[in-house]
């Protein structure tokens, strides 16, 4: 064996001892954070302290349902409703996973029963209806639980003559509902539509990421559409597109700043701005 | 005519009756017995094929280069049909076409995507996919519609709205979202009809309807079954799996009360007999006009409202 063979053998065990499938975020629970962006190393909790925004490099990291309508309302107004809708499995739909199973781990992941939490609350001393939805639980993706909850919270805004505010996080439709989600879009789109009609101020708030079948039905047709700094927005993943056209899409395709420049979104917001930007709209608006 | 793989044996059984005949004129012997027989089996065996398709057999004839498309059913179904141009923004997308005509006599607004037949013709229709510009065209005419009570008709058969750079800068979401919302307030009949493929929100872009009806071999599906497959099973390959398991044929989407009908094609599908088909259609839509025809604006309204409204399946 030469040298260079060693070097060779040694080579190949250290690619093999590799784990195969690296997990990207495995920073929960740890004491210590890496910024995905400027990768510097933050304790947790100045990281929470600032909002989970980098205090280096203003990364706005993605934040869980919680987090957001702990951030969003005044201390202890937010009311929660329609717990009890849950996710059924109408199509027994098996892929390399069973559709039941993955509920099951997602729910074990981020405690919650489908993608969306909804309620009422006060923001800055303002009584709104929210439904906000939550990337952790499969990618964010609007079945059957999600478009029935999202379309009462917004009925219940009507009965009770209060604004409307949707905080978005997708990945798009479920398919493992497959026609029954793409209803979704349907059914949520036209309680929008009974919000203009009874002129209820619906504002939208669109946060990392949001795509597909949420962008094309509740997520894009607020009254006012605010983008969280640094969120992408699309309707097509930058995969397929660049597939279709075969070309290098720009580097900030698809990202808020991107989506304000052509004219998509009213108002960038950083998260910290967030809740003062929402409550001076919804005073604005007071009748 | 492109013959689908799983037609190879019908193919192959006519062929040899065309020989038969062929060879009874030039010796004068009298085969009329066997060419009869041969017919007989290959009738059965089509009638046996074309019951049983699985869901990845539809999907080829859904696809057929040959199936009418939007232009064949205003030749075959309407009289004076006035293409109306233009989103008035600076555009107009060939992918969706539409304008008043009359069905039966009846003045209505027809509207489709519109699919070619050759490459020239695909190209200017970029392939039945929409921007948003032919939403937007769309919502012009739906709104047209609704001032001067034309009710809407909608043939729907496109794999799905363009991804594209100047799509997405255009507010692809935001267009379909917006026809989503805006066809809900019309306050006049809506009736859709999805013809081929009814892919994701591209076709829901054109769906928000009082009636949703799809042709036997057609399919209405959240997702292509390739780009499912490509998802879930990380393997485009499975096509025909993903289309097994997202359930996307007539019957299943019958089953789960997003359609009210399911609308017969001729034998083989609708490429074998343009007329049929159309003739077919045409029915559908006068009888489901009929049944809205007392419906007040406001009813109708609701009765879209309630009709989606009551889709998804949960526990409480």
């Amino acid at each position: 064996m030469t040298l260079k063979d060693w070097f060779e053998i040694r080579k190949e065990q250290q690619i093999a001892a590799r784990p195969v499938d690296p997990k990207i975020d495995d920073n929960i629970g740890k004491l210590w954070v890496k910024c995905y962006n400027c990768n510097a190393q933050l304790l947790r909790k100045d990281l929470e302290h600032h909002m989970m925004v980098c205090p280096n490099c203003d990364y706005h990291f993605r934040i869980d349902a919680r987090t957001r309508i702990a951030q969003l309302f005044d201390e202890g107004t937010f009311e929660e409703c329609f717990q009890n809708i849950t996710p059924a499995d109408p199509l027994e739909f098996v892929d390399t996973e069973s559709y039941k199973e993955r509920q099951r781990k997602a729910k074990e992941a981020t405690n919650l029963d489908d993608a969306v939490v909804t309620g009422t609350g006060l923001v800055e001393g303002e009584k709104i209806a929210c439904a906000v939805m939550d990337f952790g639980y499969m990618g964010g993706s609007m079945g059957s639980v999600v478009g029935e909850k999202v379309t009462r919270i917004m009925e219940e805004a009507i009965k009770q003559k209060i604004p409307m505010v949707a905080v978005t996080a997708s990945g798009g439709a479920r398919m493992q509902e497959s026609a029954l989600s793409l209803m979704q879009m349907a059914k949520t789109s036209c309680a929008v539509a009974r919000l203009n009609e009874a002129k209820i101020l619906y504002i939208t708030i669109l946060t990392e990421p949001t795509y597909g079948g949420v962008t094309a039905s509740f997520g894009t047709i607020g009254d006012i559409i605010i983008a969280e700094q640094g969120a992408r927005i699309g309707f097509a993943g930058r995969r397929v597109i660049e597939q279709t056209i075969r070309q290098k899409l720009p580097a900030d395709f698809q990202t808020a700043e991107y989506l304000l420049k052509h004219g998509q979104v009213d108002i960038i917001s950083k998260r910290v701005d967030l809740k003062h930007t929402l409550g001076t709209i919804l005073k604005l608006h007071k009748k | 005519m492109l013959t689908l793989d799983f037609e190879q044996p019908i193919v192959n059984i006519e062929k040899k009756i065309e020989e038969l005949r062929k060879m009874s004129e030039e010796s004068g012997i009298d085969l009329s017995k066997e060419i009869e027989t041969f017919e007989e089996q290959s009738k059965e065996y089509k009638k046996e094929l074309y019951e049983n398709l699985k869901p990845a057999q539809k999907l080829q004839i859904a696809r057929h280069p040959n199936r009418p498309n939007f232009m064949d059913y205003i030749g075959l179904m309407t009289t004076d049909f006035i293409e109306m141009h233009g989103d008035r923004c600076g555009m107009d997308d060939r992918a969706i076409i539409g304008g008043p005509a009359r069905i039966d006599g009846r003045p209505v607004m027809i509207i489709g995507t519109m699919k070619g037949k050759t490459t020239k013709e695909n190209l200017e229709y970029n392939f039945g996919m929409p921007q948003p510009q032919g939403y937007r065209k769309a919502l012009r005419l739906f709104e047209h519609a609704n001032r001067f009570d034309l009710p809407v008709i909608t043939l729907i058969d496109t794999q799905g709205a363009y991804p594209g750079i100047k799509a997405e800068e255009t507010g692809q979401g935001g267009a379909i979202a917006e026809n989503l919302k805006e066809m809900a307030k019309l306050g006049v009949p809506v009736i859709a009809i999805i013809t081929g493929e009814g892919c994701s929100g591209g076709a829901l872009g054109l769906a928000v309807s009082n009636r949703v009806y799809v042709l036997e071999h057609a399919y209405y599906t959240v997702i292509s079954p390739e780009g499912c497959a490509s998802i879930l099973w990380r393997d485009a390959a499975l096509a025909s799996t993903a289309a097994d398991a997202l359930k996307i044929t007539g019957n299943d989407l019958l089953k789960f009360g997003i359609i009210d009908g399911v609308i017969k094609e001729p034998m083989g599908g609708a490429h074998y007999d343009y007329e049929f088909m159309a003739n077919e259609i045409k029915t559908t839509i006068l009888a489901a006009l009929d049944e809205m025809k007392e419906m007040t604006p406001q009813q109708l309204k609701d009765d879209r409202y309630d009709k989606f409204r009551r889709m998804g399946v949960f526990n409480q």
